[in-house]
């Protein structure tokens, strides 16, 4: 397991996914509060290479032994690829949320949406304010 | 929302890093380091659990052995003094009440029961009683540890006497855990050898710490290793395989049923089912592509629905997702090709044999 952080660079979704933007495209994945509430994760169902995603709603799923989660999309697009990776090797989503366990990228199709997303020092606020 | 109890061995698994939840009423340790480690500790080497939620109820009494003997599914009278059986209390008709260990000690009869389950269990035997024969619920007073793996011995030689390796599989004595007088017993519920100790509530915590202490000391396991364990065995879990909807009988639980000798409640039901068959029964699956089955999915066959999953999860020792499952007669046979519907993709699988990981093979480690 990694440990807890939250890096700057990326917007964050309330339902703990992150988006890495790169011009009109972007990486998608969970937060590392998202991993450590789901446990060891030993399945990643993905949507395929040319799939929609809509903001705010489910692209696929990851499992832990106990539970399953829905992974939300934070942005809208079409999924251009798919970290194949991670559905072969599912503890990279733990052991490195924000790299190797980065989950699909897709191209936007509406930049706009990313404005409603929280940044860094918002997410851990809003983290806070689940603890309490 | 009632008040949730706890173990006296809370703050220790706080301490070792537990995640917390409510199970039955208790805030229990469902994971430490992590399901799939603990799972993989208690198969290679051991893991300790605390198991001290589930319940202990002593009966006692001139005719005690006779009483259990009418109330109970399984022939009391083939244990002796030390030794525990597995078996069932049916209800009036051959449902299930719960799954249950009874041993015969020498100055009671004690049975160990889930912990969802203390207080219907005290109210039946109470209420089934007959004059002479006394039963005390000593659940809240009972703490109770489990020692479970390959290992478990070596775990235990620094800090018990005498040591109960040579104690056979399913039977109990008494000796003395980290300076704690217990009641110990060659069971459990993962499928490994292993040792389940009984002691005094307030004593837990003493022996808990000195088994972390000793030189090979087991891994700390929650609850949700204990659920991947006993689903590999194909073990039952009461509100998941069994309840008051269904006998024995569908879950394979024949041999813990006295049917030749009958004479509890339901025995009639389940002669009858034993005999004749039952609209479905209980077999384990592997999934053969990747997926994870979970409670509630149905089982498919061409086309149709032929089951049930009552079980479902990632399997840590196969690495693939496997259930419990009830199936009609005609697709229960191992090999049988099915697939599961999990929430709307079916995945191919295949009835196979129990239980999934073969534990029998591997030698316990006497020091």
């Amino acid at each position: 397991m990694s440990d807890e952080s939250y890096p700057g660079d990326l917007r964050y979704h309330p339902e703990h996914d992150w988006v890495r933007v790169d011009g009109d495209e972007a990486t998608f994945g969970v937060t590392w509060f998202a991993q450590d509430a789901l446990g060891e994760v030993v399945y990643y169902d993905p949507p395929a290479v040319g799939d929609s995603v809509t903001a705010g709603q489910s692209y696929g799923e990851l499992e832990s032994v106990k539970a399953v989660s829905d992974i939300i999309a934070p942005a809208s697009g079409e999924v251009i690829a798919v970290n194949d990776a991670v559905g072969d090797t599912p503890e990279l989503v733990n052991n490195d949320p924000y790299g190797a366990g980065w989950l699909i990228k897709v191209r936007l199709s509406s930049a706009s949406e990313l404005d409603a997303l929280m940044d860094e020092p918002a997410y851990r606020q809003y983290l806070a304010g689940l603890a309490g | 929302m009632t008040d949730l109890q706890r173990t006296s061995l809370f703050d220790a698994h706080v301490a070792a890093g537990a995640k917390i939840v409510p199970f039955a009423g208790w805030e229990m340790p469902v994971e430490y380091e992590g399901v799939r480690a603990e799972h993989l500790a208690v198969r290679s080497t051991c893991g300790l659990f605390d198991v001290s939620h589930m319940g202990q109820i002593d009966v006692t009494g001139h005719g005690a052995r006779e009483f259990l003997q009418s109330i109970l599914t399984n022939d009391i009278t083939r244990i002796g003094p030390g030794q525990a059986q597995y078996t069932l209390l049916p209800d009036d008709n051959g449902g299930v009440i719960d799954d249950l260990l009874v041993y015969a000690l020498l100055d009671r009869f004690l049975l160990v029961v889930n912990a969802s389950n203390i207080a219907p269990c005290v109210e039946r035997v109470t209420s089934l009683a007959p004059d002479g024969v006394t039963v005390v619920n000593r659940s809240p007073d009972v703490a109770m540890l489990a020692l479970q793996g390959p290992a478990w011995a070596k775990a235990l030689t620094p800090i018990a006497s005498p040591e109960p390796f040579s104690l056979p599989y399913m039977e109990a004595t008494e000796a003395t855990v980290a300076g704690v007088p217990c009641l110990v017993a060659r069971t459990g519920y993962t499928g490994e050898p292993g040792l389940e100790i009984m002691c005094p509530a307030e004593a837990a915590p003493a022996i808990w710490d000195a088994l972390m202490a000793v030189p090979d000391a087991p891994v700390p396991a929650g609850l949700a290793a204990r659920d991947t364990l006993r689903l590999e065995m194909g073990y039952p879990l009461y509100g998941n395989e069994l309840g008051h909807d269904r006998s024995p009988i569908s879950a394979g639980l024949k041999w813990a049923c006295d049917l030749k000798h009958g004479g509890f409640p339901g025995a009639e039901r389940m002669q009858r089912e034993a005999a004749e068959g039952t609209p479905d029964r209980l077999v384990a699956i592997l999934i053969t592509e990747k997926g994870i089955p979970r409670g509630g999915c149905p089982v498919m066959a061409d086309g149709q629905q032929v089951g049930t999953v009552t079980s479902g999860t990632f399997s840590p020792s196969l690495g693939v997702g496997a259930a419990l499952a009830y199936v009609s007669p005609d697709h229960a046979h191992v090999g049988a090709n099915l697939s599961i519907d999990v929430r709307g993709k079916e995945k191919s699988a295949e009835v196979t044999s129990l239980p999934m990981v073969d534990t029998s093979p591997r030698k316990e480690h006497h020091s």
